[in-house]
């Protein structure tokens, strides 16, 4: 059995073997669990899709004269001001005061938190502008001026969950007419079913009872260097498993952290749901070492053998009802339709699973070439083992 | 035989007018409606496949244009921009010909013009702004 210690050293000699979470199912395949946890050093995942709770701290510089900012704007979309004098927290789902939301149902959501960070990320001048009521120490009231990624002090991705566990598969089984949700465009009789994980490649699906992956978890975080600063808000291990140990529900959630200055907007991107709002689409990669047997036989899960639930957007996911029309697995899902009361649903991701792939390569290369070296969680997640 | 795409966009004052049946009546040409929707207080849009000779396609043309309803070739109207794509799939379970496909051993997702009725389902659809009608 190995160390992060030992698997370290390997990465700085440019000798770890490093293999991504599609490619580790056919070596267990082939070799079997106990050659493939002492073969292969590291597992790298990945996934891309819509994260909310995602945002960012960011600290601009102050005025002369100085000002104690109370409310600030950036490109039109509200922040939190709430925190000290020039510290905002830009969310990822805030809208801009003159949006028009569903005012036209249903409304387009073009431009919000999510595409403000896009924007900064992609080093685009951004509009700021902030009032105050005026202090001895703080006398300005009111400022406008542009700011930009590299004039800001501190950029700070944190993002309070992230990258869930499995998530449902979403339906419209009672409205007369199409829905527009969170999980897009739901239409009616079932006429089709979306889904948002990336299966066999996402990270906490490969680390089931968050065996690695835990506080202080160095992770690829929007093209940058993030960590994992605590587990997600909903953070939920105890949903029902199956007998892989894999969760059958949405489960655990991961908190991130990372700075902003480093990201790209390839892997941070602003979205627009429809009769819904905007969000921030992230690209998450985590690195799992393979530290014994039992780990790589998580890492080698299969999408036929990860079950999620299918659940009701018109009726019952607003109502709190919590009800299941079914499992099925991410092999049905990602082949394009799935038996839903005995009808063929087509299916559709919000997350990307050629991006998931992309950012596992990425994560995979990076660790092989020494540039990436992983981290021993300075304290576990809860597990509800 | 000549097989033309076009998108038609009528007038208000024109929206009451019987021109599909005027185009098949009076100018023999086959008629496949596509797509036709028409707003209140607004224009109306009709996508069409219109079927006939070089001469009758030319007449019927010609007849439209003189009814002020503007006519543009299908091909241009709606346009995927391929890097602001990411690939999610969350437009393809609502195209309803497969002009928007997805390679299941590459995932990608692609777009083929040739196919593509403009029923714009997939603009709302897509949370990138990747597809977008160009009128």
């Amino acid at each position: 059995m190995k160390t992060y210690k030992e698997i370290n050293e390997k990465i700085r000699k440019g000798e770890a073997v490093v293999v991504t979470a599609e490619e580790i199912i056919d070596i267990v395949e082939e070799k079997g669990t106990k050659r493939a946890a002492k073969e292969v050093d590291v597992v790298t995942t990945g996934t891309f899709a819509p994260m909310c709770s995602s945002g960012a701290f960011i600290n601009f510089k102050n005025s002369t004269p100085k000002i104690r900012a109370q409310k600030v704007w950036l490109n039109g979309v509200n922040t939190y001001a709430g925190l000290a004098a020039t510290d905002v927290y830009l969310g990822a789902t805030e809208l801009p005061d003159e949006d028009l939301l569903n005012k036209v149902f249903p409304g387009s959501f073009k431009y919000g938190g999510g595409h403000v960070l896009e924007d900064l990320v992609a080093g685009r001048h951004i509009k700021l502008r902030a009032i105050s009521y005026g202090t001895d120490c703080y006398p300005k009231r009111e400022i406008e001026t542009v700011i930009d990624i590299k004039s800001v002090n501190q950029a700070i991705l944190t993002n309070p969950r992230n990258a869930y566990q499995n998530y449902n598969v979403a339906i419209n089984k009672y409205s007369e007419r199409t829905i527009y949700t969170y999980m897009g465009i739901l239409r009616s009789k079932i006429g089709n079913a979306n889904y948002c994980s990336a299966g066999q490649l996402s990270p906490l699906l490969n680390d089931p009872f968050y065996k690695t992956i835990g506080i202080g978890t160095k992770i690829f975080l929007g093209g940058g260097e993030g960590f994992v600063y605590w587990e997600g808000t909903q953070h939920n291990p105890s949903v029902k498993r199956g007998t892989n140990g894999v969760v059958r529900a949405p489960a655990g959630t991961l908190a991130v952290v990372g700075d902003l200055k480093q990201m790209s907007p390839e892997w941070l991107k602003g979205t627009s749901i429809t009769g819904y709002g905007v969000t921030l689409t992230i690209g998450i990669g985590i690195p799992i070492p393979i530290l014994s047997e039992d780990i790589v036989k998580y890492t080698a899960v299969k999408d036929k053998d990860i079950y999620t639930q299918i659940v009701d957007y018109s009726k019952d996911y607003p109502n709190g009802v919590n009800k299941s029309y079914g499992e099925v697995n991410y092999k049905q899902l990602r082949d394009g339709y799935i038996e839903i009361e005995g009808k063929q649903v087509p299916t559709g991701a919000l997350s990307s699973y050629k991006k998931a792939r992309e950012i596992a390569e990425i994560l995979k290369n990076k660790i092989k070439k020494g540039r990436f070296e992983l981290t021993k969680p300075v304290k576990s997640l809860s597990s509800g083992e | 035989m000549i097989k033309k795409r076009v998108v038609l966009t009528f007038p208000h004052e024109i929206v009451s007018q019987p021109v599909v049946y005027h185009l098949v009546k009076d100018y023999n040409l086959m008629i496949n409606i596509l797509r036709a929707r028409v707003t209140p207080q607004e224009q109306g849009r009709l996508v069409v496949e219109i079927s006939g000779s070089k001469k009758e396609l030319e007449a019927g043309m010609n007849y439209l244009a003189e009814l002020n309803i503007d006519i543009q070739s299908l091909a241009r109207d709606i346009k995927w921009h391929e890097n602001k794509c990411v690939h999610c799939t969350a437009c393809i379970p609502h195209c309803p010909t497969d002009a928007i496909s997805l390679d299941r051993d590459t995932m990608k997702v692609s777009f083929d013009k040739e196919k593509c009725i403009a029923c714009e389902l997939c603009i709302s659809a897509c949370p990138y702004q990747a597809i977008e009608i160009v009128i």
